[in-house]
C-alpha cells in the first residue's frame, strides 16, 4: 500500500509541521475553509497556527450515510469517532476531528493540536489532539 | 396592512404511512382544513406549500382540482412550513387576495438526514470525513452551551420526558407512549450528549392552514385564530449554524433571536405575554436553547423551570404541548405547520386531553431550518 493521498490536496501545507489552510478576507477576517471559485477574489491563502483551544466536541456514535467514506464495509465494522470545534485564537474557530482522547478527558478549553492521521486507505485527513506538554 | 385569520386547519397523522405517498398526506390535511373551514378548493384563491423529499406542492392541484389558481412552490429546510405561512400571510395582509393556503408535507426514509455539500455551497471532504451531519451540529451547540451555563443531562432527559408525555395525549403523534427519564437517559449515545431518544426521527406528516381576510372571515361566519405576527429572519454576520466547517472567533447573533424579537415588535406583546409555545425541539437541547434565545427565561434558567416542571401542559409556560418533533417525527415540510396547527387547537380549546388549562390567549411558534434561519409565528384569540 502506497503513501496516502490528502483527502483534499488545499486543506494543508506541505510542510515537515503542515498548517491546516483558511482565508483571509480583504477586511482582515479569517475565514475557514478558504473560499474556492468567485468568492476566493481577494482573499489571501492563509495558513492558521497549529496550536489552539478545545471550543466543544461530541462523538459520532452511528455510521453516517453518503457521502462519508470512512474506513470499513458498513455499519458492522463502523468505529465511533470524536469531532469537535477547537478555537485558534485571533483567527477562527475550526470543526475538526479529534484524535488521541476520550470522551471523559475532554474540556472547554483544553489545549488541542494540530495533526495529519490516516482516515481509510486511500487518504489522510486532518485532526486535533490534546497538546502533549513539554 | 390588514389583520389576517387562520381560519381552517387540518392534519395528516404524523409517523409512518405506508398506504400514502407524501403528498397523499398533505392532500388530507387540505381537505380536512377546507372542511374545518366549510370551504371548497374551488373557493381558495391562492396557495404557498413544500416539502423536501415528496415533491412538487403544486402538484397537489391534479388531486384537489384544477382551479388554475397561483400555487407558489416553498422550499426552506426545516424551516419550509414557517415561510409557507409567512408568504400566505403576506399575501392576504396585502389586500391582494381573501383566501390562502399554506400546506406542507413530506415522507423521508428511515435514519438520519444525508446532506450533499455542493448544494450547501461546501467542500466535498466536509462530507467525506463525516462532519457534515445536522445531528453533529445541534450536539455540538448544546455541549458548549451546558458548559457555559450549567444545564446537566437530566434536564436533557426531563425535556425528552415530558414530549413523550404529552405525545401520549395526541391524536397526530407518532410517538404515543410515555417513556421514563432513566430509560431516556440510559438509551444509546447518538453525538454525546444526546442519547437515541433526546433526537426527533425523520418521518411523514402532513398539514394544512387556511387564511382569510377579516372580512371574508365574518362574511363565511369562520372560528378563526388572528395571526398577530409572521417573522422570518436568516442568519446575522458571525453566528453558529449547522454545516458550519469554521465559524468566527467574534460571536454573533442568533436569527431565532432576530425573528423572535421582530415578532414580538410586530405584535406589540412581550415574552411574558405568551400563554402557549411551540419551539423547534429536533433534540432536547434545541428546546432548552431556544427557549432562551426566544427571550423566555435567561440562559441557564431551564435548570430550574425544567426541574419545577413549569414548561408541562399545567405549567406557566407549556412548551411543545403535542410532543413537537420528538414525539411526532420531522417531516420537514410539515413540520413548521404542525406548530402552528398546535397552536390554533389550543386558542380554540379543541386540544382535549393535552389541553393547557384556562383557556389560553396567546400561543407562540418557532421553527428552525438549515443553513441557518428561523420563522417565528404569534397567534392571538
Amino acid at each position: 500500500m502506497g503513501a496516502l493521498e490528502p483527502i483534499d490536496p488545499e486543506l494543508w501545507t506541505d510542510e515537515e509541521s503542515p498548517r491546516l489552510v483558511a482565508g483571509k478576507l480583504p477586511s482582515g477576517k479569517v475565514v475557514f475553509p478558504m473560499p474556492t471559485g468567485d468568492a476566493a477574489t481577494g482573499v489571501e491563502r492563509h495558513p492558521l497556527p497549529r496550536r489552539g483551544r478545545l471550543w466543544s466536541w461530541t462523538s459520532q456514535d452511528f455510521r453516517p450515510k453518503s457521502p462519508y467514506e470512512g474506513p470499513g464495509e458498513g455499519p458492522q465494522d463502523f468505529e465511533p469517532y470524536l469531532l469537535g470545534y477547537v478555537e485558534i485564537p485571533g483567527e477562527v474557530i475550526v470543526e475538526t476531528r479529534i484524535v488521541g482522547a476520550t470522551l471523559d478527558q475532554l474540556n472547554l478549553g483544553m489545549p488541542m493540536e494540530f495533526c495529519i492521521v490516516p482516515f481509510n486507505d486511500r487518504h489522510s485527513t486532518f485532526a486535533f489532539r490534546p497538546e502533549i506538554s513539554s | 396592512m390588514s389583520d389576517v385569520y387562520i381560519i381552517g386547519a387540518g392534519i395528516h397523522p404524523f409517523g409512518r404511512t405506508p398506504e400514502r405517498s407524501g403528498r397523499e398526506q398533505g392532500v388530507f390535511a387540505v381537505r380536512q382544513a377546507l372542511g374545518d373551514a366549510g370551504l371548497d378548493w374551488s373557493d381558495i384563491e391562492c396557495a404557498y406549500g413544500g416539502s423536501a423529499s415528496s415533491g412538487s406542492a403544486d402538484v397537489m392541484v391534479n388531486e384537489l382540482g384544477l382551479t388554475g389558481l397561483p400555487f407558489i412552490n416553498v422550499a426552506n429546510g426545516c424551516a419550509t412550513g414557517g415561510s409557507a405561512l409567512a408568504s400566505a400571510q403576506y399575501a392576504v395582509a396585502s389586500g391582494a387576495y381573501d383566501l390562502a393556503i399554506a400546506t406542507g408535507f413530506d415522507k423521508h426514509d428511515r435514519g438520519a438526514f444525508n446532506a450533499d455539500p455542493k448544494a450547501y455551497g461546501l467542500p466535498e471532504w466536509y462530507g467525506q470525513t463525516g462532519m457534515m451531519l445536522t445531528t453533529q451540529f445541534f450536539a455540538l451547540k448544546i455541549q458548549r452551551y451546558m458548559q457555559l451555563h450549567g444545564i446537566t443531562r437530566t434536564t436533557l432527559g426531563r425535556v425528552a420526558e415530558k414530549a413523550f408525555r404529552n405525545g401520549a395525549k395526541t391524536d397526530h403523534a407518532w410517538r404515543r407512549s410515555e417513556i421514563d427519564l432513566d430509560t431516556i437517559m440510559n438509551a444509546p449515545m447518538i453525538n454525546d450528549p444526546l442519547t437515541k431518544y433526546m433526537f426527533c426521527s425523520p418521518a411523514e406528516g402532513g398539514v394544512a392552514l387556511i387564511l382569510a381576510s377579516e372580512k371574508k372571515m365574518r362574511e363565511l361566519g369562520a372560528d378563526g385564530v388572528r395571526i398577530a405576527s409572521v417573522a422570518v429572519r436568516t442568519r446575522p454576520p458571525n453566528s453558529f449554524e449547522v454545516f458550519q466547517p469554521g465559524i468566527s472567533v467574534e460571536g454573533g447573533g442568533k436569527p431565532t433571536e432576530l425573528a423572535s424579537r421582530a415578532a414580538f415588535e410586530i405584535a406589540g406583546i412581550g415574552p411574558e405575554d405568551i400563554d402557549v409555545a411551540q419551539l423547534q425541539d429536533t433534540e432536547s437541547g434545541a428546546e432548552i436553547m431556544h427557549m432562551a434565545e426566544n427571550g423566555f427565561c435567561a440562559d441557564g434558567e431551564q435548570e430550574v423551570w425544567l426541574a419545577e416542571g413549569r414548561t408541562e401542559l399545567n405549567g406557566s409556560l407549556p412548551v411543545n404541548t403535542d410532543g413537537g418533533c420528538l414525539a411526532c417525527g420531522e417531516p420537514i415540510g410539515a413540520s413548521g405547520l404542525r406548530q402552528v396547527y398546535e397552536n390554533v387547537q389550543q386558542l380554540r380549546g379543541r386540544g382535549g386531553a393535552r389541553q393547557v388549562p384556562d383557556g389560553p390567549k396567546t400561543a407562540y411558534s418557532h421553527v428552525y431550518g438549515a443553513p441557518g434561519l428561523s420563522g417565528v409565528a404569534i397567534l392571538q384569540r
